[in-house]
């Protein structure tokens, strides 16, 4: 970036990806440089497109809920939940209250252990590695509850179409209520080290913008949105599951912050105050948890047969910690749906990094384009080309830049 | 901007025919409610004439701003159905709708014209659409691929039903990568029934059996 620029033609053109070996979803960037300063972005992901809509066109619901379970890495049960409540309605299958409840606590407890996921990211973007650490090893708790209720960390398995896999039992509650009283004790220590920090506050004040109007016309949604001022939030504006019984408001980034102004700052907070939320969600839910049947139907055979049967066309959506994840189902009485499409969170939230990402500087990319959440939060390697003669530069490269500016700033400071 | 009221999924069905009389070929409301008090959620169906999809879409914008989740499309043989997905009344407790306009195209003629002036969000669906069904956006301001590899043959539309869909060479069975050969290709024809079965099965039964 420096040194022998003066006959070379600006902008430069750098593109950045596509692969990134830690998180899913590669995403392949070509930023227009002018000097440090983005002028424009363009993007194309599909590196990891793995034709799951047209593998699940030829298999059963039950098959497909075993393969919405991999959709994603974080998000174990929002693709299994909308598709099972997409078919659910399809079928006409009324799920027990009970698993609704079940789903309902297995929902927030992944938000949680999201958005932890996500603060650790964001602090090791910006060079805060022992809050990377602290944010991560507190994420374990939510990581364990989880591994307690289904038997799995990653891939959950327990949504089946009609209710849940497992059910609570009366011996796993006393630990779900420890795992929320940890969380109830750390948040407000989370919230000093996030929020109160100096540095954190100039890298990610004002960097990053998406006005509410942008927001509305990109059709960006979930934490993103919300910061941003638009306030919507599925389990706010629609019911499913649970969230028909509680009282889910969308978490807006508060005044005393500053009210929303739709920057990466904002959209910190709206996921540290939404882990405060999920716990009060799953209180409500333990407190209240009705008692009977977990499943609909437990002979496979007779559950196969009735989605057989099953005509119609449905949407099932669902608020995933990145925003709302919507499956269109439609069958016509045959052993595979005739359509199916998965509309992902991040698929809405992509195009918002193109006001986001313009005009800020090559060093403040990694935290921008982590600040969605797109489960790609910096990049694998950077091709600099100046005039065709291509020289690579590595992600960590990348993230070193973002770090000497955290390190810069921390001097001025 | 002027907002009208909340309205009720009826009286947002009504004004779209009393607007668009004939245009509208079917227009239904599916509900659901779940939980304990199953509070009910809605969704609006409405079937239309392509040429008045843009104007359905404006009508939509008048109401409230909506949010386009999604365009999906269905191959229902010799048209393709695309479907706009959209949310309307988000912020309202409760109060929120799907709202998704069917639009038939017939396979001779898949063009349909953009919807990025008015959502310029819907970018992304857009170009997925061209490369998964094989239509054409027109005024498309961005027509590149979006998921699928440059390297992928041309004129091979993963989501059609037809002879344009995925053929079977491009397939790879990963399953067979490896196999030992001396194994039967399945699906394996069902064993014998023993006459242990009957009785296995009712020991789950007593003791409640989980699924699976």
């Amino acid at each position: 970036m420096n040194g022998d620029t003066a006959k070379k033609s600006i902008p430069y053109t750098v593109p950045i990806g596509p692969v990134h070996p830690a998180l899913k979803e590669p995403v392949m960037f070509t930023f227009q440089m002018e000097g440090e300063v983005v002028k424009s972005v363009d993007f194309a992901p599909g590196n990891t497109h793995r034709g799951i809509e047209w593998m699940g066109m030829r298999r059963n619901p039950v098959q497909i809920v075993h393969l919405t379970d991999r959709i994603c890495g974080i998000c174990g049960i929002v693709h299994s939940l909308s598709f099972a409540r997409a078919v659910e309605q399809i079928a006409e299958i009324e799920v027990p209250p009970r698993a609704d409840y079940i789903r309902t606590i297995m929902h927030e407890l992944e938000r949680i252990q999201s958005h932890l996921l996500w603060a650790g990211v964001a602090a090791h973007e910006l060079g805060f590695d022992s809050l990377f650490y602290l944010a991560w090893r507190v994420r374990e708790q939510s990581m364990d509850l989880i591994e307690n209720i289904t038997g799995n960390r990653v891939n959950y398995a327990i949504v089946q179409i009609g209710g849940v896999r497992r059910d609570i039992s009366d011996n796993q509650r006393p630990l779900i209520e420890q795992g929320l009283a940890y969380y109830q004790g750390l948040l407000d220590q989370m919230k000093n080290v996030f929020l109160n920090d100096s540095t954190i506050r100039m890298r990610c004040r004002d960097h990053g913008l998406l006005s509410y109007r942008d927001a509305q016309l990109l059709c960006a949604i979930g934490p993103t949105a919300r910061a941003s001022g638009v306030a919507m939030d599925v389990r706010h504006d629609y019911p499913y599951c649970a969230y028909g019984d509680l009282d889910v408001h969308p978490v807006l980034p508060p005044q005393e912050f500053g009210g929303p102004k739709g920057d990466v700052y904002d959209r910190i907070i709206v996921r540290l105050l939404e882990i405060a939320q999920s716990i009060d969600i799953i209180q409500q839910c333990l407190n209240t948890l009705p008692a009977g049947e977990i499943l609909w139907e437990k002979k496979m055979p007779k559950l196969l047969l009735t989605l057989k049967k099953a005509q119609g066309e449905a949407i099932g959506r669902v608020e995933a910690p990145r925003g709302e994840c919507m499956h269109y189902v439609r069958m016509d009485g045959n052993d595979a749906p005739a359509t199916w499409k998965v509309k992902a969170s991040s698929y809405s939230n992509l195009m918002s990094w193109i006001p986001m990402l313009k005009g800020e500087q090559l060093a403040d990319i990694p935290i921008i384009v982590a600040s969605i959440d797109p489960c790609l939060s910096c990049t694998d390697r950077v091709a600099v080309i100046r005039n065709g003669s291509a020289g690579y530069l590595t992600k960590e490269e990348l993230t070193r830049l973002s770090r000497e500016k955290t390190r810069r700033l921390e001097q001025c400071y | 901007m002027n907002e009208t009221p909340h309205l009720s999924p009826q009286e947002v069905i009504d004004l779209y025919k009393t607007e668009f009389r004939a245009g509208i070929l079917d227009a239904m409301i599916t509900e659901r409610g779940e939980g304990v008090h199953k509070t009910k959620g809605y969704n609006i169906w409405i079937r239309l004439n392509r040429e008045l999809l843009k104007p359905a879409i404006k009508k939509l914008m008048d109401i409230r701003f909506p949010h386009l989740a999604v365009i999906a499309g269905n191959d229902l043989g010799d048209e393709i159905e695309l479907l706009y997905i959209f949310s309307v009344f988000y912020g309202t407790k409760f109060g929120e709708y799907m709202i998704t306009f069917g639009i038939r195209l017939k396979k001779a003629d898949l063009t349909v014209p953009t919807i990025t002036d008015l959502i310029p969000g819907a970018l992304l669906s857009e170009r997925e659409k061209q490369e998964f069904f094989g239509i054409t956006v027109t005024g498309i301001p961005d027509g590149r691929r979006l998921f699928l590899p440059d390297d992928f043959p041309q004129g091979v539309y993963p989501w059609r039903k037809d002879e344009t869909g995925i053929k079977p060479e491009m397939v790879r069975e990963l399953w067979t990568i490896d196999r030992p050969k001396d194994r039967p290709i399945p699906p394996v024809p069902e064993k014998k029934p023993v006459p242990e079965e009957p009785a296995a099965e009712e020991k789950e039964k007593k003791s409640g059996g989980t699924p699976e």
